[in-house]
C-alpha cells in the first residue's frame, strides 16, 4: 500500500468485508437454529423446555425491572423539567406533557429499555454461552444428538425477544410518570391535567411505534448476544472479549436501528 | 449389510492450517470389540473421537457407521446416529450450571421418552456403576477431577449407546477407581454388547481391556494388532511407550515365579 487513499480504501473494504461476514454468520446461526427447532417439530418433540424459558423471562424480564424503571423515572423527570425551563419563556408549559409522553412511548422507552437489556443481560447471555463454548460443553451437546442451537438459543432469543416490549411499556410508563411528578412540584402542572394531556396527544401509532421497536431491539441483542457467545474463542479471555464485543455491537445496532426504524416511521405514517 | 464393519474409517484428514494433524488414519472396528487408541500427547487422538462424532468436519475421507456414511448424513440423521455413540470426554465437558442428576437427566429428557420416574430410576442405576451415589444433587464445580470424569462416564451411558468413546477415562484417577472403569469397559461389552474405542496412557488398563490396539504418531495409525502382537513389534517409538510397563509386567511375573 504506497497510497494513502489507496490504504483507506482497502482498511474500509477490509472491515467491510468483515461487516458481511459477521453478518453472514449471524443468518447462519438464526438459520440453524430455525433449522433445529424444524427438526425437533417433526420428531413431535418441544424444541425447548418451557422450564428454561421462564427462568430466562424471570430473569431478562423480572430481573432487569428496578434498573429499566430507576433510570426511566430520572430520564423522564430531567427531560420534563428542561424542556419545561425551556417552554417557560414563552409561557407554554403546558406541552411539556404531550413532549415527555410521545418522546417515551415512541422513541425512549424502547431505546432505554434496549440499552439496558444489551449491556445487562446480552453480556450476561455471551458471557455463559461463551464460558459454555470454553468449557466444552456446546460440543458435548452436540456429541449426545441435542442440538445444541435451539437447546440454548431458543429460550434466550424467546425471552429476550418477549420481555424487551414489556419492559419498554413500562420504562414509558415510569418515564411519564417521573416528568409528571417534577411538572407537579417546579412547573405547577397538576398529576390529573399532566396524565390527561398525555392520553389526548398520545396517538396509537406513537404506541405502535414504541412497541414494534421494542420488539426489533430484542431480536437483534438476543441474536447478537448469543451469536457472540457460541463464536468464543481461546478460553477466558475469548470470553471477556467476546462479552465486550457482545455489548458494544448490541448497543450499537440498538442505535442505529431506531433512527432507520424512526426515519421510516416518519416518512411511511407522517 | 450384515458382513461390514460396525465402524470403518478410511483415509480420514484433518489439517490444522496447514499442519496435518490426521493424515489418513484408517481403522476397521468389529462389534463388541475394545480397541485402545495410543499416541504421544498431542498427536491427534481426541481429535479423531471428534471427527468420529462429527463435531468437527474432516479435510477428506469416510467415516461408515453401521453401513452410514456419517460424514454425508443430514443433522437429523447425524443427530440420531449421535444418540448410539456416547462420548466420554477427555476433561469430562458437564453442564456446569446443571447439577449431576439434571447433567444425566438432560440427554433422557430430551431424546426418549421416558417418564420422570423411569428417568430417575436410570439416573440412580447408572451412578451406581461408577460409584457417585451420594454426588447425586451436587453441582460439577463442587466435585474432583476424577469424580467429573465418572459422571462423564455416566452421561455417555445414559442413552444406552453400541459405540462408547473413552477419551483418557482414567487420567487422574486412583488405581482402584481406574480397575473399576476397566472392568466397567469389559462389563459394557460382555453384558451389552457394546463396542469401545478407548484412548489411553495408561498401559495396565490398556492390556486389561484391549481387545485390539491401535498406535497413532504423527497423524497415521502406525500399528494396528492384537495386544501380544503389540509386545513382539520393532517399532521403536512404541518400544518405548510400552518399555516401562513391560518391564514392571516382568518383575510381576519374577515375583509370581518366586512365590
Ligand atoms: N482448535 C485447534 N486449533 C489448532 N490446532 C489444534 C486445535 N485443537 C487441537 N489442535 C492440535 O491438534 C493436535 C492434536 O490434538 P489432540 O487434542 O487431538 O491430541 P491428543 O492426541 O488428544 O493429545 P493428548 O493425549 O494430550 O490428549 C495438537 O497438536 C494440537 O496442537
Ligand atoms: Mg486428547
Amino acid at each position: 500500500m504506497n497510497n494513502p487513499a489507496e490504504a483507506f480504501v482497502a482498511r474500509v473494504g477490509g472491515k467491510a468485508l468483515a461487516f458481511l461476514e459477521e453478518l453472514g454468520s449471524l443468518t447462519w446461526l438464526a438459520g440453524n437454529t430455525a433449522a433445529e427447532i424444524g427438526d425437533r417439530v417433526a420428531e413431535r418433540r418441544p424444541p425447548f423446555r418451557l422450564a428454561d424459558f421462564f427462568f430466562q423471562t424471570a430473569r431478562v424480564g423480572v430481573g432487569s425491572l428496578p434498573m429499566v424503571i430507576l433510570l426511566s423515572v430520572f430520564v423522564g423527570l430531567t427531560m420534563a423539567l428542561l424542556t419545561g425551563y425551556q417552554l417557560q419563556k414563552f409561557g407554554v408549559t403546558t406541552l411539556v406533557p404531550p413532549v415527555v409522553g410521545i418522546a417515551f412511548t415512541r422513541e425512549m422507552g424502547p431505546l432505554f429499555t434496549g440499552i439496558v437489556l444489551a449491556s445487562r443481560i446480552g453480556a450476561a447471555f455471551t458471557a455463559e454461552l461463551g464460558a459454555m463454548i470454553a468449557g466444552g460443553e456446546v460440543d458435548a451437546l452436540e456429541a449426545m444428538g441435542i442440538g445444541p442451537l435451539r437447546y440454548l438459543v431458543t429460550p434466550r432469543w424467546l425471552a429476550i425477544f418477549c420481555m424487551t416490549p414489556c419492559l419498554a411499556v413500562l420504562s414509558t410508563l415510569s418515564g411519564i410518570c417521573g416528568g409528571a411528578f417534577i411538572s407537579d412540584l417546579m412547573l405547577q402542572l397538576g398529576y390529573s391535567f399532566f396524565f390527561d394531556q398525555v392520553m389526548l396527544n398520545l396517538m396509537v401509532k406513537d404506541i405502535l411505534a414504541g412497541v414494534f421497536k421494542s420488539f426489533v431491539f430484542g431480536a437483534l441483542i438476543g441474536l447478537i448476544s448469543c451469536y457472540k457467545g457460541l463464536g468464543v474463542k481461546g478460553g477466558a479471555v475469548g470470553v471477556g472479549v467476546a462479552t465486550t464485543s457482545s455489548v458494544v455491537t448490541a448497543v450499537s445496532s440498538v442505535i442505529a436501528f431506531d433512527s432507520v426504524i424512526n426515519i421510516f416511521l416518519v416518512l411511511l405514517f407522517p | 449389510m450384515k458382513n461390514r464393519a460396525f465402524l470403518e474409517i478410511n483415509g480420514l484428514k484433518l489439517k490444522y492450517g496447514d499442519k496435518a494433524v490426521l493424515d489418513g488414519v484408517t481403522l476397521k472396528i468389529e462389534p463388541r470389540e475394545v480397541l485402545v487408541v495410543m499416541g504421544l500427547s498431542g498427536g491427534g487422538k481426541t481429535t479423531l473421537l471428534n471427527l468420529l462424532l462429527r463435531l468437527m468436519e474432516p479435510t477428506s475421507g469416510t467415516i461408515m457407521f453401521r453401513g452410514e456414511e456419517l460424514l454425508s448424513l443430514e443433522r437429523r440423521e447425524l443427530n440420531r446416529a449421535r444418540t448410539r455413540i456416547g462420548m466420554v470426554f477427555q476433561n469430562a465437558a458437564l453442564i456446569s450450571s446443571m447439577t449431576v442428576a439434571e447433567n444425566l437427566a438432560l440427554p433422557l429428557r430430551e431424546l426418549s421418552d421416558k417418564t420422570p420416574k423411569e428417568i430417575d430410576k436410570a439416573i440412580d442405576e447408572k451412578l451406581e456403576l461408577v460409584d457417585l451415589k451420594d454426588a447425586r444433587e451436587k453441582l460439577p464445580g463442587e466435585l474432583s477431577g476424577g469424580m467429573k470424569k465418572r459422571v462423564g462416564l455416566a452421561r455417555a451411558l445414559m442413552l444406552d449407546p453400541e459405540l462408547v468413546l473413552f477419551d483418557e477415562p482414567s487420567a487422574g484417577l486412583d488405581p482402584i477407581a481406574t480397575e473399576r472403569i476397566d472392568d466397567l469397559i469389559l462389563e459394557l461389552k460382555e453384558e451389552h454388547n457394546v463396542t469401545s474405542i478407548v484412548v489411553t496412557h495408561e498401559m495396565e488398563s490398556a492390556f486389561a481391556v484391549a481387545s485390539r490396539m491401535a498406535f497413532l504418531d504423527k497423524g497415521k495409525i502406525i500399528f494396528d494388532g492384537t495386544p501380544d502382537e503389540i509386545k513382539g513389534t520393532d517399532n521403536k517409538v512404541i518400544q518405548k511407550f510400552l518399555a516401562p510397563y513391560l518391564a514392571h509386567e516382568r518383575t510381576g511375573e519374577l515375583h509370581h515365579a518366586n512365590s
